[in-house]
């Protein structure tokens, strides 16, 4: 379990360091003086002296008139201190505010699209494999869906569903004209913005998993220990138990593989139906230049995957015994 | 694309099915493909697909010469015969189908480019690391799984937007294509590294060993070639992957300035033309419609071949 | 007679048309028979064993019948063979090590198995006991998963788990090929004791490695390109085997003992034909220095002696 956990662990401790250190270098060695860009983003309708003050200003701020490896151990300082510098499109607030805020609608829409999508995807799949018909119908169906760009099937919901039906909102967390409350009122407004974004992402993500766990199916029931209980008269039911059992795991895998992907899904889902996460405030951090919110929401996805990653690591010890049978200093 | 991963292709066993192997005499490589082609329903209907789609890619830019991005024609015109604009026209009176054309194009290359990248890539450290083995391979591996980790877009993302101000030249289709390609191969070479492994331990392998022949020589004489139909299906996996990443890429404004894609037409019709919210569908519909089609055809041609070269998955 | 085949015939489907890799086979296995099946790869050894008790997804049932203790056997029929399988035909696969399910415990598995079966686990553990001590292995094994085991272990493992009940024949495929040279003689062993016990009444020990038979088998049955070749006992087959390929399979054999590579016997020239389009005739026509105008009629697999059966028309004479 140590090894096991030791070797993920590095994993992860190495990942946030490299991803930390291009978050850092990316501004600093891009062609180009990211000072000017930012001060000819803002005009120039000052004087010269209040442009050099300005300009000034922002060296220090990136702390870019000191020698390279102060300004990296500078960088690292302000990280473990939770300081991401400000956000000049949230007009001054610390970036690490500006992305708290947002984390929770994000959440809401990932973790629920996520580990729905997962459980039907898996269901489904499994039993696609079961019957010819369906698998004849829902291959096709996977196939497409998970071939969909997240954001194309938030653009058709929203079409078909809000432009068209007006069943539900598609903009926006919740209507413009509620303040949050506790209220009921509140509350299922929220759901009702919810539901589209929701819908996109849960789709898209359902498709890839049925797919997967149908393919996975069909390879575990050909497998050694399936044709060794055939070969013993072990009725179809008790095969097929030990062929989905067997076949979870790869897909438990897979979420951690897919989690990237996943995410970006959302990021571009938000941003379509201007939901008000994470991605739609790294949208508005990159039209607007913003490259303090920028960075800081990089970091930030870097953490939350790695953190789901952990996760996922440790529900694969708790369902897969050959991992703990390892770490108890078998022969494995 | 889950199910990119969970299907990667369980090809090249070692035991075939007992008994019968030594004594079916296997028809030659070529004819037994074509065979298995002409007869697999998911490999031809998707190559119709692809082929129809690559065919509006390089004709219809050149028979519908219109530039798309021409704000010069009738706004907001519905699809329709008469009007000039089968395919509608734009709130900026772009014509949608030269957009779609063009935007196809620059899919099927950012794909091509950026997906082939990312097998040579994949390919590089796959070999190496299964071949040689011992610290390097520890040493590749660690890499892998820390830009297997990495959200690729996200850090495109941050990429993309230093360039767009710094290095405004870069923000070309071909950028963008390398970008995505030098993001995309970790899960392609951890996959052909287990390939590798495999292999390496093969009977014929140790005799090219034996003769004395270079190590890369190995690898791209005896290794390669004994599991091509894996690569190649790694190759058009990826393939789809680019086309995806790039259209997201697309879609968040990071997209190349200077010409089409079918992401930057939903950027557009979104964030500029309120197509939404005046209904234009015309505009946004299509867009997605390719990619998805170009994809999914990609995806199922994968299935489709994993069949014909695996003897265990094709249907009797 | 516990075990009657005949003229048993199971094709491979493939693209080209039907491997005839068991073209009609007619034998039979007395009560407490030990019978080696040996042959070269592809010969249909292993076709035969599986076609006894599961013809898997690309074998077809051509025609022929198997009648074990009294009772026909439906071996064209999946579902109708499950009543038969684990309790009068058994199997030790080849891929034994990899034949338990990894995610389970061994006894959790044993039990879900049994239960599966109409059998109450509780009644059968005492003696599953007994028997997980007779081959030397721990009893808490029950409690581990496959991994925690080494090969070997598994491999014994499998064959307490595939006698439980007692078969009246067991089918041991190719069992020894991945283990060393005492492990093999260590399995060898115990497939005699399970007979000398009772676990099983007979058995067929299919092996492309004649040597093994030596110390197992009672009698050995000799395939060649999806025919039987000869069949007799054991140091009949060693010391006066009369057809012309088992001789020169005999002699290109090493030592006793000394395992053989899974490879085409090097002994003799040329290859087998094939199964696809075989020649009419002798099958072994091509190869045998024997081989007279009268090999172009197929022989016919008969009696030579007491307790003796070939196919060769050298041995029968061309007037049979």
């Amino acid at each position: 379990m140590r090894r096991y956990f030791g070797r993920k662990l590095l994993t992860y401790t190495l990942t946030l360091f490299i991803a930390a250190t291009i978050d850092w270098l990316i501004p600093r060695f891009m062609p180009g003086d990211p000072v000017y860009g930012l001060m000819s983003r803002m005009g120039n309708n000052s004087s010269p002296e209040a442009a050099k003050a300005l300009s000034d200003y922002y060296y220090n701020l990136f702390g870019l008139n000191q020698p390279i490896w102060q300004q990296y151990l500078n960088f690292w300082g302000g990280l473990l201190h939770g300081d991401l510098g400000r956000s000049v499109f949230e007009h001054g607030q610390p970036v690490t505010d500006a992305i708290m805020a947002a984390v929770p609608y994000t959440l809401a829409l990932l973790i629920p699209a996520i580990l729905l999508s997962w459980w039907a995807g898996n269901s489904f799949g499994a039993l696609a494999a079961r019957r010819k018909w369906l698998d004849n119908t829902m291959l096709p169906v996977g196939y497409i869906l998970t071939a969909t760009p997240y954001m194309w099937l938030g653009i058709v919901l929203a079409f078909v569903f809000g432009f068209t039906l007006k069943m539900f909102p598609f903009a926006n967390s919740y209507g413009l004209n509620l303040e949050p409350s506790f209220t009921w009122l509140f509350f299922t407004d929220l759901v009702a913005h919810w539901m589209l974004p929701f819908l996109s992402l849960f789709l898209v993500m359902f498709g890839g998993w049925a797919i997967g766990m149908r393919n996975m199916i069909i390879y575990e029931l050909d497998a050694d220990y399936s044709r060794y209980l055939e070969a013993l008269g072990a009725p179809q039911r008790l095969v097929r138990k030990y062929a989905f059992r067997n076949a979870m795991l790869p897909q438990i895998t897979g979420l951690a593989l897919q989690l990237g992907v996943i995410v970006a899904g959302s990021l571009v889902t938000e941003i379509v139906f201007s939901y008000q996460g994470v991605g739609l405030l790294l949208f508005n951090a990159i039209k607007s230049e913003d490259y303090f919110l920028l960075q800081g929401i990089f970091l930030f996805v870097i953490v939350g995957v790695l953190a789901a990653n952990f996760l996922v690591d440790i529900a694969y010890v708790i369902v897969d015994p050959r991992t703990r049978v390892g770490m108890r200093g078998g022969t494995a | 694309m889950s199910s990119v991963i969970a299907s990667e292709p369980k090809a090249e066993q070692a035991p075939q099915s007992p008994g019968a192997a030594a004594a079916v005499p296997t028809p030659k490589p070529r004819g037994e493909f074509l065979y298995f082609a002409l007869r697999s329903r998911k490999f031809l209907i998707a190559s119709t697909i692809l082929l129809i789609l690559v065919g509006i890619a390089v004709l219809g830019p050149i028979i519908d010469s219109t530039n798309p991005n021409a704000q010069d024609g009738l706004m907001n015109q519905g699809p329709s015969l008469k009007a000039g604009y089968w395919m509608g026209s734009t709130s900026f009176g772009e014509d949608v189908f030269s957009q779609f054309a063009n935007g196809l194009r620059a899919t099927f290359f950012v794909g091509l480019l950026g997906g082939g990248l990312a097998a040579l890539v994949g390919m590089a450290i796959g070999f190496t690391a299964g071949y040689r083995g011992g610290w390097i391979d520890e040493i590749l591996n660690m890499v892998t799984n820390v830009f297997l980790v990495i959200p690729t877009l996200a850090l495109l993302i941050v990429i993309a937007s230093y360039l767009q101000r710094s290095w405004p030249e870069a923000r070309g289709i071909l950028f963008e294509a390398i970008f995505v390609g030098l993001t995309s191969w970790p899960w392609a070479a951890r996959a052909i590294r287990a390939q590798t492994f495999t292999l390496r331990s093969r009977d014929f392998i140790d005799l090219a060993k034996l003769s004395g022949r270079r190590g890369w020589k190995i690898i791209l004489q005896e290794i390669a070639p004994n599991m091509s139909s894996y690569l190649f299906m790694t190759f058009i996996l990826l393939f789809g992957g680019a086309i995806l990443i790039a259209a997201s890429l697309d879609f968040i404004g990071l997209g190349p300035t200077n010409g089409m894609s079918l992401g930057l037409m939903m950027y557009n019709s979104l964030n500029y033309g309120a197509a939404l919210f005046l209904g234009l569908w015309w505009w946004f519909i299509p867009p997605g419609i390719g990619i998805m089609a170009t994809v999914g055809a990609l995806y199922v041609m994968n299935v489709g071949l994993d069949e014909i070269f695996n003897p265990k998955l094709r249907e009797i | 007679m516990s075990l009657q085949v005949s003229d048993l015939k199971v094709y491979y489907r493939t693209l080209a048309g039907d491997v005839k890799a068991l073209d009609g086979a007619t034998f039979s296995i007395a009560d407490k028979e030990i019978m080696g099946l040996a042959g070269e790869s592809g010969c249909g050894k292993s076709t035969l064993g599986n076609s006894l008790i599961r013809l898997d997804g690309r074998m077809r049932y051509v025609g022929g019948s198997v009648n074990l203790d009294g009772n026909e056997l439906p071996v064209w029929d999946n579902q109708g063979m499950n009543e038969f399988r684990f309790r009068d035909v058994s199997v030790i696969p080849q891929y034994a090590m990899s034949a338990m399910n990894p995610t389970r415990k061994i006894g959790t598995m044993t039990a879900e198995l049994l239960e599966s079966r109409g059998e109450k686990y509780r009644e059968i553990k005492p003696e599953l006991l007994r028997r997980i001590d007779l081959v030397g292995l721990d009893r808490d094994v029950l409690g581990r998963y496959p991994i925690e085991l080494s090969g070997g272990m598994k491999q014994r493992m499998v064959m307490v788990i595939s006698t439980l009940l007692d078969p009246s024949l067991l089918i041991a495929d190719e069992i020894t090929s991945a283990l060393d040279v005492s492990t093999q003689r260590a399995v060898a062993e115990t497939l005699v004791s399970f007979r000398d016990h009772g676990f099983v009444k007979s058995m067929i020990v299919i092996t492309h490695d004649v040597s093994i038979l030596y110390q197992t088998a009672d009698t050995i049955l000799i395939m060649y390109a999806g025919k039987l070749a000869e069949k007799a006992p054991t140091k009949t087959i060693i010391e006066g085997a009369m057809h012309p390929y088992t001789k020169m399979l005999i002699s290109s054999l090493p030592e006793v003992g000394v395992r053989y590579a899974n490879k085409k016997l090097s002994g003799i020239p040329g290859s087998p034909p094939s199964l696809l389009r075989p020649p009419v005739g002798c099958r072994f026509r091509a190869r045998c220095p024997l081989a007279f105008d009268k090999c172009v009629e197929e022989p016919p697999f008969v009696k030579v002696a007491r307790d003796h059966m070939a196919a060769c028309w050298k041995v029968t004479g061309s007037d049979a």
